[in-house]
């Protein structure tokens, strides 16, 4: 690897990690929130020099722009902006500091335990990471993961319509009568 | 391969753009008030320049000259922030709109975009859907209930009508057969133009775009009898004017967008012979969507809140997806 992409990859690690780090310390949601998008955005400039230009404007439209702006959005009106300084859930950054710990082990027991067969990197073409193979290779050989992620998302929307829903006051025969 | 003539072509490349755009802006000002003030049997503007041409660069002397005032309680970073991030996305969108035909200059083959790449229609949903930011941070840090709600309104709208529009512009793609505006432009010169091939698309893309960019009758973020100015209330100075220019560069982003999916782009009579008349054409389509956009502002009364989430929600977001099966359908059998 040319010592150009090294120097590259690393300042991007560098941004996408700082403001993981940032996003996790800062004390006001908004702020928070900001860190995060800087992060999708640079995840999805490593997405670009890998050669995936399809995925990193996924990227940033569906985490950058869809989720993140919505989160803003309530975060602005509510006016939760300020974090209060205790811990809402007991115990939960004890809990965060294990699961990132075991998340740690696994990575690193993996790239122990990998295959060790390291072959030369194979020669990705423009036309690899093409919105058209993308596609073909969605419905063809992934079809099953894709159908149970769309299955997924629909409950989740269904969910999202049926929870907001204003309860509708029950009027029966029998609660007028008890009135 | 990059060379050094490549690097400079592009950085002129995008110098034309957005100073074209910023140009664009100034004169795109001037040309709503003249046009307002025919509309409404007025004169407008005409004392500075011929025909009151000198009128934009006067407000840009002022624009600069003006007290910049930021409120104490308000969140400073952000703030001076939140002009910068409106502006950027509006200034960048174009980057993958076809001008013309490839031309021979100074001895190389110029082509007339900034890049072709294989995803530009997801690249110009990407870039709408965080133009949002900039807006809703500046009614956030302004700490000012009217600039808050104006931001609130801006974010609920822009968010409702980016689907609508994202699926408006899957149409063309589905009939051009790809999502690069090159191929659907030369697409296009083949068939008919798309306004034509898909009529409800071209509906759709039209209503929902003047509904993201704030336009009237849907400049509900703006709306001056409830919310005093919006989300820039509180904003003065260059940094006001900042706004109003990404107000207005985000217009003729749109129009020159919707002229290259629906309008044929670039195409138009011995474009063939005479490439240098590829650029004219999507001028004068451009500054034709322009024309409307203001026709419209003049005639039409603001519609009123609910009434725009629900045109959103219910009638163009169920439209646009019926459109994209409906098209898909078509595509599929015919070709």
């Amino acid at each position: 690897m040319p010592v150009i992409q090294i120097v590259f990859f690393s300042l991007l690690a560098i941004v996408a990690i700082s403001t993981a780090i940032a996003m996790l310390l800062s004390r006001n949601a908004i702020y928070s929130a900001l860190f995060l998008v800087l992060n999708f955005a640079t995840v999805a400039v490593l997405y670009l020099t890998l050669g995936a230009p399809f995925i990193a404007v996924t990227q940033v439209t569906v985490y950058a722009g869809a989720i993140m702006v919505l989160f803003l959005f309530v975060i602005s009106l509510l006016g939760a902006e300020k974090l209060p300084g205790y811990e809402p859930l007991k115990g939960h950054r004890v809990m965060a500091l294990l699961l990132a710990l075991v998340f740690v082990v696994e990575l690193v027991l993996f790239v122990v335990y990998r295959n060790q067969m390291v072959g030369p990197m194979p020669v990705v073409t423009p036309e690899f990471a093409s919105p058209k193979n993308i596609g073909v290779t969605l419905f063809t050989q992934y079809l099953l993961p894709f159908e149970v992620v769309a299955i997924i998302l629909l409950s989740a929307t269904i969910g999202a319509i049926v929870l907001t829903k204003p309860d509708k006051k029950r009027v029966t025969p029998f609660a007028q009568e008890k009135e | 391969m990059i060379d050094t003539g490549m690097v400079i072509e592009w950085i002129i490349k995008s110098l034309v753009l957005i100073l074209g755009l910023t140009g664009g802006f100034a004169y795109l000002t001037w040309l709503e008030r003249r046009l307002l003030a025919r509309f409404q049997s007025r004169i407008g503007p005409n004392r500075a320049g011929p025909f009151g041409l000198g009128v934009p660069i006067a407000d840009a002397v002022k624009a600069f000259l003006k007290e910049e005032l930021i409120p104490h309680y308000a969140d400073k970073v952000i703030f001076v922030l939140a002009p910068v991030i409106t502006v950027v996305p509006a200034l960048t969108v174009l980057a993958v709109i076809p001008w013309g035909e490839p031309l021979q200059m100074f001895g190389r083959q110029v082509s007339l975009y900034i890049s072709d790449v294989n995803v530009g229609i997801v690249y110009i949903m990407a870039i709408t859907s965080i133009s949002v930011y900039g807006i809703t941070l500046a009614g956030w840090s302004s700490n000012n209930k009217y600039a808050l709600l104006g931001g609130l309104r801006a974010t609920a709208q822009m968010i409702s009508y980016e689907l609508a529009l994202g699926l408006s512009m899957v149409g063309p793609a589905l009939v051009a057969g790809s999502l690069s505006l090159v191929d659907i432009v030369h697409a296009q010169q083949n068939t008919l133009w798309y306004a034509i091939l898909q009529p409800a698309a071209f509906i759709l893309f039209f209503i929902s775009s003047t509904a993201e960019i704030n336009r009237a009758p849907f400049d509900m973020p703006e709306a001056e009898q409830e919310l005093t100015a919006g989300y820039h209330t509180e904003y003065s100075g260059m940094k006001f004017a900042l706004f109003f220019m990404a107000e207005y560069i985000k217009m003729i982003a749109v129009s020159v967008i919707g002229s290259t999916l629906f309008l044929g782009g670039f195409d138009g009579p011995f474009v063939g012979q005479f490439p240098w008349l590829g650029p004219l054409y999507l001028i004068i389509k451009t500054v034709i969507w322009l024309m409307v956009l203001i026709w419209l502002r003049a005639t039409w009364p603001r519609i009123r809140y609910d009434r725009l989430m629900s045109l959103g929600w219910k009638i163009l977001f169920p439209f646009a997806l019926l459109n994209v099966m409906v098209t898909a359908f078509v595509v599929a059998l015919v070709g």
